[in-house]
C-alpha cells in the first residue's frame, strides 16, 4: 500500500513537472509581449529598462530556470498587466470560483441523484422519460448560451435578477462570500444554476444507469462492485467540470480564476496563465491522486495490477 | 434511447432471418421515431448549410446587398426593397437567418473536418497501441490517460493561447482535445478482437501485418468508432462555439453560429434578443439532432442489446 502511494505520489510529480514545462515554453514561445506591455512611444531607453525589469531580456532556458526556482518557492511571477504577483492575484480569485462551483454541485446533487434514481428505476414512465429527455437537452444546452437566455429572462425582461458581477460580499473568517446575504444569493444563483446543469444531466444519467443497471442484473455484489466505480467516475468527471466555470465566469462576468484566464489570455499576460494553468494542474493531479488511493485501499485488485505493471 | 428492449420479442426474432447486417441496422434504428426525427432534422440542416448561397434571402457578406439603415431590425420586419427580414438584422443591417445559414455552414465544416481528422490519428495510435503492445502501448495511453483527466475547454484553451487564434489553429485545438477518446476506444475494441479465432486465422496464414490491421482488424473495430465519432461532432461543434463565443475562436472572417452569439451579447442587455436567440436555436438543433442520432446509433451498434 505504502509502495503504490509512493509510486504514485512520484508518478504526479513527474506530470506536474512536464506540465509545468510545456505550459512554460508553450507560453512564453509565442509573440511578443514587449509590444503589448510598452509604451510604443516609450523611447529605447525607456523600452531596455523595462525588458530588463520584466526578465525577458533572458534567454528562455534561464527564463525557466528562474521561473522553476521561484515556483518552488510559491513565486509564480508577476503579472505583467497588474504588476502584483500571479499567484496572489490567482488566490485572490480562488474563494469566488469556489462559492460558485460549491454552490453548483450542490444543485447538481441535490437535483440529479433522486432524478437519476426515479428515471432508472421506472425507465418507462412518463416522469423517467421526461427526466431523460430533459437530460439529452441538459447535454446538448451549450452553457454560455444557456448563461445569455437566463440573463435574457431573468434580468432583462423580468427584472428579477443582476445581469453580471459578484455583488457585495460578507467576510467570513476573512473570506469574501456571497452565501450570507439575500443581495449575494441575488448574484450567485442565476450562475450557479448554468453551470450546474451539465452536471445536473451527467448526474442524472449515470445514477439512471447505476440504478437500471441494479435493477436488471439482481444481482447485488456486482451492483455494489458497479457502485463503486460509477462513484469514482461520478466524483472525478464532475468535479472536473465543475472546478473550471471559465465560460459561466465570462457569461456572468463573475470575478473567479477563469474570468482571469480569459482577460489574460486577451491581453497576453503571461505569468498569469502559467501560474493559473500550474494551479488548476496542481489541484487535479491531487484529487485524482487522493481518488487513485481512496480507491486503492477499497479495491485491492488496483494495487495488484499496479504492483505488476 | 432504449427502444429495442421494449419491442416485442416475437416481432424482433420474426425479422432476424435472413437480414445482412446493414438491412438489421437500418431497421433497428428507424424502430425509434425520435431518432428518426433526428436524423431528419440533421440530414435538413445539412442541407441548408451546403446550398447556404442558394437560398440564403441575401449574401450577409456581399456590402451591396446589406444596408446599415436596417440594423437591429426585430424579426418580421420590411426591409427598404421589400423583403422581409424573418428573424430580424444584427447591428450591421445583415438578414440573421442568412446569416445563420452561412454559419451553419462554417460550424458544420469546422465540426466535420476537425473530427475526421481527429478520427484517423486516433484510430492509428489506438490500433498501433494494441497492435504493437509493450512499450510503445504503454506511452500512448499514458499521454491519452493524462490528457483525459482534463476537462476539454481547459486543453483547447491553453492550445490557444499558446498557438494563437485562426481557423487552422482552432481545428488544431479540437483535434488535440478529441483524438484520445478514439484511441482509447480503438484500442480496447482492438484487444478484443485480437483474441479472437479470425485474427489468429489471419495471422497463421502469415499475411502482411498491414493487411491484418486493414483488413481484418480495422473494420471490426469501426462499430463504437462511429458512436463516437458522432457525438464528438456535436461536441466539436459545441466546443468550437464557445471558444468562438470567448473571442478565441474563428475570426470575424468565418463567422461561426459561435461568433453570431457573441456578436449579439451585446445588444441582449437592451432587449434586442433576436441577434443572440436565433443562432443559439441554430446551434442546439444542430447539437440535438447529432445526439439523438448518436444515442440511437448506440443502441443499434451495441452487441449486448442485440437480441
Amino acid at each position: 500500500m505504502l509502495v503504490f502511494i509512493i509510486r504514485r505520489s512520484l508518478q504526479a510529480i513527474v506530470v506536474l513537472w512536464v506540465m509545468s514545462l510545456l505550459v512554460f515554453v508553450g507560453v512564453y514561445a509565442v509573440g511578443n509581449p514587449i509590444d503589448i506591455l510598452i509604451n510604443p512611444q516609450a523611447d529605447q531607453q525607456d523600452r531596455e529598462r523595462a525588458i530588463h525589469a520584466l526578465g525577458l531580456d533572458k534567454s528562455l532556458p534561464d527564463q525557466y530556470l528562474s521561473f522553476l526556482a521561484g515556483a518552488v518557492h510559491g513565486d509564480l511571477g508577476r503579472s505583467f498587466v497588474h504588476s502584483t504577483p500571479a499567484l496572489s492575484l490567482i488566490l485572490e480569485r480562488m474563494p469566488a470560483t469556489l462559492e460558485l462551483a460549491a454552490t453548483a454541485m450542490l444543485i447538481a446533487v441535490i437535483l440529479g441523484i433522486p432524478l437519476g434514481l426515479w428515471a432508472g428505476l421506472r425507465p418507462n414512465g412518463i416522469a423517467g422519460r421526461t427526466i431523460m429527455a430533459g437530460s439529452i437537452l441538459g447535454f446538448s444546452l451549450p452553457t454560455f448560451w444557456v448563461g445569455l437566455m437566463l440573463i435574457m429572462v431573468f434580468s432583462v425582461m423580468l427584472g428579477w435578477l443582476p445581469s453580471n458581477g459578484r455583488g457585495p460580499t460578507t467576510d467570513l473568517l476573512g473570506v469574501p462570500v456571497s452565501f450570507l446575504s439575500v443581495d449575494g444569493w441575488r448574484h450567485l444563483i442565476m450562475p450557479a444554476t448554468n453551470l450546474a446543469l451539465f452536471n445536473l444531466a451527467l448526474l442524472i444519467r449515470l445514477t439512471r444507469a447505476g440504478a437500471h443497471e441494479a435493477l436488471l442484473q439482481d444481482y447485488v455484489k456486482f451492483a455494489r462492485a458497479k457502485g463503486l466505480s460509477n462513484a469514482r467516475v461520478i466524483g472525478v468527471h464532475v468535479l472536473r467540470n465543475i472546478l473550471i466555470p471559465i465560460v459561466t465566469e465570462s457569461v456572468f462576468a463573475w470575478p473567479g480564476m477563469g474570468k482571469l484566464l480569459i482577460d489574460s489570455i486577451n491581453l497576453l499576460d503571461r505569468p498569469v496563465i502559467v501560474a493559473y494553468l500550474l494551479v488548476i494542474v496542481t489541484v487535479f493531479i491531487v484529487i485524482n491522486l487522493a481518488v487513485d488511493i481512496l480507491y486503492s485501499a477499497l479495491d485491492p485488485r488496483v494495487r495488484l495490477h499496479e504492483a505488476k505493471g | 434511447m432504449s427502444t429495442l428492449l421494449e419491442r416485442p420479442a416475437e416481432d424482433a426474432a420474426a425479422s432476424r432471418a435472413g437480414q445482412s447486417p446493414f438491412a438489421r441496422i437500418v431497421s433497428d434504428f428507424v424502430a425509434n421515431p425520435v431518432a428518426v426525427f433526428g436524423l431528419g432534422m440533421l440530414m435538413l440542416l445539412v442541407v441548408v448549410a451546403i446550398f447556404a448561397p442558394l437560398i440564403s434571402p441575401q449574401n450577409p457578406y456581399d456590402l451591396a446587398q446589406i444596408d446599415v439603415l436596417d440594423s437591429k431590425l426585430p424579426p418580421g420586419s420590411k426591409s427598404g426593397t421589400g423583403g422581409t427580414f424573418w428573424l430580424g438584422t444584427d447591428d450591421q443591417g445583415r438578414d440573421m437567418l442568412s446569416a445563420i445559414f452561412y454559419g451553419l455552414r462554417i460550424s458544420l465544416t469546422v465540426g466535420a473536418a476537425s473530427t475526421i481528422l481527429a478520427l484517423v490519428i486516433g484510430l492509428a495510435a489506438g490500433l498501433t497501441a494494441a497492435y504493437v503492445g509493450g512499450r510503445t502501448e504503454a506511452i500512448i495511453m499514458r499521454i491519452v490517460d493524462i490528457q483525459l483527466s482534463f476537462p476539454a475547454i481547459l486543453i483547447a484553451l491553453i492550445l490557444i493561447a499558446v498557438l494563437g487564434t485562426g481557423t487552422g489553429k482552432v481545428i488544431t485545438a479540437l483535434v488535440t482535445v478529441q483524438w484520445a477518446y478514439y484511441a482509447r476506444t480503438v484500442r480496447s475494441a482492438a484487444l478484443v478482437e485480437k483474441r479472437k479465432e479470425y485474427m489468429e486465422a489471419a495471422q497463421c496464414l502469415a499475411l502482411p501485418p498491414s493487411r491484418i490491421v486493414f483488413h481484418h482488424l480495422l473494420p471490426n473495430c469501426l462499430p463504437p468508432m462511429i458512436v463516437i465519432a458522432t457525438v464528438q461532432v456535436a461536441a466539436a461543434i459545441a466546443l468550437e462555439a464557445t471558444l468562438s463565443f470567448l473571442g478565441l475562436g474563428l475570426p470575424i472572417t468565418e463567422p461561426s453560429l459561435g461568433l453570431l452569439i457573441a456578436n449579439g451579447y451585446q445588444y441582449l442587455l437592451s432587449g434586442k434578443y433576436w441577434i443572440s436567440f436565433f443562432p443559439g436555436i441554430a446551434l442546439l438543433l444542430t447539437i440535438v439532432s447529432i445526439n439523438l442520432v448518436a444515442d440511437q446509433l448506440r443502441d443499434v451498434l451495441n452487441p449486448r442489446l442485440q437480441k
